[in-house]
Formats: C-alpha cells, sequence, structure tokens
C-alpha cells in the first residue's frame, strides 16, 4: 500500500498529520504497538524536521507485507555537516520551532535509535531526503 | 496508578477523555520539551507538561500516552482539547508546578521512567 502526504511549511499547528494517519492505518492492520511506535516516532521526527527546518515537502509512506518503507522529501536549505546534525544536542532550530517543544538536537539520533535502517541526503540549498525503514517482524528476519 | 487517583492527589480538572478515566499508568515523566519525551519515554506513562501546544498531543499520540497532566495552571485552547477527544487521551489541568505535581505523585506512590540510555554517548 501506497500513502502520498504534502506537507505545508510553516504548519507548527497541524505538523503531523501524515504521521497521524499511517499509524492508523498501522493500527487497522493489527501490527505489533511496539513496532508502531518505532515507526510513528521516526516519521514524526523527520515530518517535523521537515516542517520548522525546511518549507515542507513530501512524503511517501510504502507498507509492504514485512517492512515500512518512508520517504521524506523537502526542498529546504539542506543540511551542511549531517554527522554533526546527528550529534545529540547539535540544534539550529527557530524560536517557533522551541516554543512548540522542539528545537533539542535530539530528533535525528531518535530516529536512528527507532529506524531499522536510516538513510539521510541532503544537498546544501538543495535540499534534504530521508528514508526511513522498518521491519514488521524483525524476529524472523 | 489510577488515574482518578492522580485526579485527586492533584486536586485536578479533567478537561478531556473524560470517559477514559477508567484505566491506570506505570509511571511518570515530568518535561515541556517534546524533542526528550519523544527520545526518552518508552512506558506506560502519565506525562506532566507545562506546555500547551497541540504538537504535545501529537507527541502522545505516537507514543501511546493515554494521559497528560498539564500544571501551573495553563489554560490549553479549544484546539488541543478537541484534538484529545477525538484520541481518547485524557487532559487534566492542575495549578501546582511541575516539581510539585511530580512529588505529590511521587510521594503517593508513582515513580518516574528512568532514562534508558545516555544520549551524549551515542
Ligand atoms: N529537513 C531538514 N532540512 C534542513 N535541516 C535539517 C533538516 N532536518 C534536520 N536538519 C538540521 O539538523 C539539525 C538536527 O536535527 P534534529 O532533528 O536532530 O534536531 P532538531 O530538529 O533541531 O531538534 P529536535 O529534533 O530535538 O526537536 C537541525 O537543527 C537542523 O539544523
Ligand atoms: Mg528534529
Amino acid at each position: 500500500m501506497n500513502l502520498h502526504f504534502d506537507v505545508e511549511g510553516g504548519e507548527f499547528i497541524s505538523a503531523g498529520v501524515a504521521s497521524s494517519k499511517v499509524k492508523k492505518v498501522l493500527k487497522q492492520l493489527a501490527i505489533q504497538p511496539e513496532i508502531i511506535r518505532k515507526i510513528s516516532v521516526a516519521m514524526y521526527e523527520a515530518e517535523i524536521n521537515m516542517v520548522i527546518h525546511a518549507h515542507g515537502g513530501v512524503i511517501d509512506a510504502e507498507i509492504m507485507p514485512d517492512y515500512v518503507h518512508v520517504i521524506l522529501k523537502d526542498e529546504g536549505p539542506g543540511i551542511e555537516n549531517i554527522e554533526l546534525a546527528m550529534k545529540a544536542g547539535y540544534s539550529t532550530a527557530s524560536r517557533l520551532a522551541r516554543e512548540m517543544g522542539f528545537g533539542a538536537g535530539m530528533g535525528l539520533a531518535n530516529m536512528k535509535r527507532y529506524a531499522d535502517i536510516l538513510q539521510i541526503e541532503s544537498e546544501p540549498g538543495k535540499g534534504t531526503t530521508v528514508e526511513i525503514t522498518v521491519k514488521l517482524y524483525p524476529e524472523q528476519s | 496508578m489510577h488515574l482518578t487517583q492522580i485526579k485527586d492527589i492533584l486536586d485536578a480538572q479533567v478537561i478531556a477523555g473524560k470517559g477514559d478515566m477508567d484505566q491506570e499508568v506505570d509511571f511518570g515523566y515530568g518535561c515541556d520539551l517534546m524533542s526528550d519525551v519523544l527520545a526518552y519515554v518508552q512506558n506506560n506513562i502519565v506525562l506532566l507538561t507545562g506546555l500547551v501546544h497541540p504538537q504535545v498531543i501529537r507527541t502522545a499520540e505516537m507514543l501511546d500516552i493515554k494521559v497528560i497532566v498539564i500544571v501551573r495552571g495553563k489554560v490549553p485552547g479549544s484546539d488541543l482539547i478537541e484534538m484529545a477527544n477525538r484520541r481518547d487521551i485524557v487532559i487534566m489541568t492542575t495549578k501546582h508546578s511541575l516539581f510539585t505535581a511530580s512529588g505529590l505523585l511521587f510521594k503517593n506512590g508513582l515513580i518516574g521512567e528512568e532514562i534508558a540510555h545516555n544520549e551524549l554517548t551515542f
């Protein structure tokens, strides 16, 4: 199953709609709650990032029988040094992002913790693509 | 700890999810920073926070958090309350500060969720 979302930039109130929808679908598929939580947290962190650091973008979530693959693509400012950005505590978040409870520099590290595979591609001035893969039945593989 | 007990201890008002009070939580976690909540919460907790942004509800939704106590007498907007009701999330408000509210619950036997990993060694 493929789900597509257009995420608007600057929408600090409604950010997270896509993650919420994907979570609902996964619940209907009766996937283990702990696995759903891994996907939800990683995707939500990435969705919030594309709203607070870029100006929105597009999300494609692919739900396969044994894994979920989420691609989040934005055309924002990009990340100069991904290794540095991954470090817990590194953040360039704006005041507005901090007012909504974000901007501690924890998101990328948290995505890495919860995703089975995390891929980040970024070009300064062009944008960022984050890909999250989570296995639905990790004990079998 | 049962939610009615939390309500009594904190002298709290239930402003969303009134029909979902008959449940228990295993731990407590207090934080105004949703980044931290997302990074550290793994269990069935009550979240105590002074933040009243709608993203508090989204954060709770992603982590399957069923109950939120808003401290310092802050009043959330109707959008936040509506979002909580739609997700069967219980919202209570208390006049106590984050420190006092946490202390009262702790004194009555609710322990905190321990930090399971050290962010800085990551
Ligand atoms: N989509 C993106 N576009 C541009 N820069 C980004 C993007 N995602 C992350 N970054 C950069 O990487 C940094 C670290 O991101 P990370 O998610 O770890 O922390 P944060 O978003 O600043 O805070 P938190 O996630 O804890 O709320 C950001 O502050 C920002 O500089
Ligand atoms: Mg982030």
